[in-house]
């Protein structure tokens, strides 16, 4: 059958055509148009790869506001937690202080009325003593101008004595 | 795919069935008819069939779809006012005395062996689209040419004939098409280096991908890249060659991709590619498949080497056979006006040429995505590493 056997001048120029078009195809239509679409691809591909970056990115940032808000409210709270605990030892430190003192001050008060009574006893007592040894005398002194009273109260006293043993 | 296999079978055989039917009836068929058949020699058939002239009056389908199929010194566009208008191509021989090269119109669109070119001082006849060293004088039917009485095989020598036909015509044809099409999708991205593509390269880009990604790097595996550019080229190749072929007027309507030599030269180029690029794992396979029984090694060794040919063979005959059924549906369909000699046929015949044609578009596509698709494959598994 003539149909199935190749011819010698088809396979000749169909060999020299299909190299030439390979030839020619490699070096002016496939290595720019497939550097132009590989290039194409990386760089879609780095701009996908930079938006997702820039995405976890924010992501993360906004992780860490969080963290961040978060840490400044719990150091707000600590802070006031700490001045109220503060403010009362100091209230209490204070009240402490200021009784101790009170009572300090009463004590000594206390003490000083004391000593002031007891010198004011000692003072009043020295007086009445010097009066009566004062008055004694005047009276002695009167009484014994003459030696018959002298007598009467050497009796009196020896009777005193006497009764009050 | 065995579809069409059966329509191939279904209209060679109905092709031949009108064609011997009628040279009963008419019975004065030789020579012309003849053409296709195994005997080329009409002289040796002996006088009672003494007219040598095909009947104009008797339409012979076989004939004509033959003549379409096959590849012809000439290009021949359409008959006018009984005259043949067509465009003369160089035959170029390689003859005992050198290079020859002449116009094919040194034939006078003869091609049974009547008309003697002369060129360099030699002769020449185109008998069957084949060329012969003419001989000196005619025979009995005024061909040029002798026959070997039993085998009626023609006895006259051939030079080489490295012609332009019709076929190489169209391939260059169609080479400068895919030329001018990819360079021009090219400078698109030379000048737009990193814009989306547009026009021609928004067109050819998503092929080339397709063809870079579902058939090179899917099949062939991590060392694809070097292959793109030929995988490329036989895609390309074979579709336009396949699309040119069923333009049914000039430039296109030659069977280009539907010609054996053609397809063989592809298959070869696969075949060298593949074995070229085997590596250890790819010949291991072959030659002493591990994991066997050593008694069964050589045997498989045996099928393997035989399965190392069949690969490109079948690529070789895939593509031909494809492509030339299709184009003898298409002729046969036509065919049918002038067999039922009815213009109330034509409606039938052109839609159903229409409804062939368009499953002809598909396989054009299909049967270069088949070829490129397998010779990845193969290419791939020559590639294979050792994976253990």
């Amino acid at each position: 059958m003539d149909i199935v056997t190749p011819g010698f001048g088809l396979i000749f120029w169909t060999t020299l055509t299909f190299f030439l078009l390979l030839f020619l195809l490699a070096k002016f239509a496939w290595k720019p148009i497939l550097q132009a679409v590989q290039d194409r691809e990386e760089s879609i591909n780095a701009a996908l790869k930079a938006a997702e970056s820039a995405k976890s990115e924010v992501a993360a940032l906004q992780n860490s506001n969080e963290q961040f808000l978060k840490e400044a409210r719990e150091a707000r709270e600590a802070m006031l937690k700490e001045a109220r605990s503060m403010r009362d030892k100091t209230i209490a430190d204070a009240k402490e202080a200021a009784s101790e003192e009170a009572s300090k001050v009463l004590e000594l008060a206390r003490i000083q009325i004391d000593n002031e009574k007891k010198a004011a006893m000692a003072e009043v007592k020295n007086q009445v003593a010097q009066l009566a040894i004062d008055m004694s005398e005047r009276i002695l002194r009167a009484e014994l101008k003459d030696a018959e009273a002298q007598r009467a109260l050497v009796d009196r006293a020896m009777l005193d004595l006497k009764s009050g043993n | 795919m065995f579809l069409r296999y059966c329509l191939l079978f279904f209209a060679a055989s109905a092709g031949s069935l009108v064609a011997s039917s009628d040279s009963k009836l008419s019975g004065q068929h030789s020579v012309g008819s003849s053409q296709g058949h195994e005997s080329h020699a009409a002289e040796a058939h002996d006088g009672d069939h003494a007219a040598s002239e095909p009947d104009e009056a008797v339409f012979n389908p076989k004939e004509m779809i033959m003549h379409h199929i096959a590849d012809s010194h000439g290009w021949h566009i359409m008959d006018w006012n009984e005259r043949e208008i067509g465009i003369p191509l160089p035959v170029i021989l390689w003859t005992r005395e050198g290079l020859v090269v002449f116009s094919s119109s040194l034939f006078h669109h003869d091609s049974e062996g009547m008309h003697v070119a002369e060129s360099g001082g030699q002769r020449f006849v185109n008998l069957h689209e084949k060329i012969y060293y003419a001989s000196d004088a005619p025979n009995e039917h005024g061909i040029y040419a002798q026959a070997d009485p039993i085998t009626h095989e023609v006895t006259n020598l051939q030079p080489w004939d490295i012609s332009i036909t019709k076929n190489v015509a169209s391939l260059f044809v169609s080479a400068v098409i895919i030329l001018v099409l990819f360079t021009r999708a090219a400078k698109f991205y030379a000048k737009n280096s990193d814009a989306a593509p547009r026009g021609l390269a928004g067109f050819v880009e998503p092929l080339v991908v397709f063809v870079r990604d579902d058939i090179a790097k899917n099949n062939i595996g991590p060392h694809y890249k070097k292959f793109v550019p030929l995988l490329l080229t036989i895609f390309f190749f074979i579709w336009v060659n396949n699309l040119m072929g069923l333009v049914p007027f000039f430039p296109g309507g030659a069977n280009v991709t539907g010609n054996i030599a053609v397809t063989m030269v592809l298959a070869f180029v696969a075949f060298v590619v593949t074995n070229f690029n085997g590596k250890r794992h790819y010949w291991n396979h072959i030659l002493w498949m591990p994991g066997l029984p050593v008694a069964v090694k050589p045997l498989l060794a045996i099928v393997e080497i035989i399965g190392i040919f069949t690969k490109p063979f079948s690529l070789m005959i895939r593509l031909f056979a494809n492509i030339t059924a299709g184009h003898i549906i298409v002729l046969s369909l036509v065919s049918l006006i002038f067999i039922f000699e009815t213009l109330w046929v034509s409606p039938v015949s052109v839609l159903l040429t229409l409804f062939i044609s368009v499953l002809e578009l598909l396989v054009t596509a299909l049967q270069a995505y088949i070829f490129t698709l397998l010779t990845a494959l193969y290419l791939g598994a020559a590639l294979q590493e050792e994976h253990h």
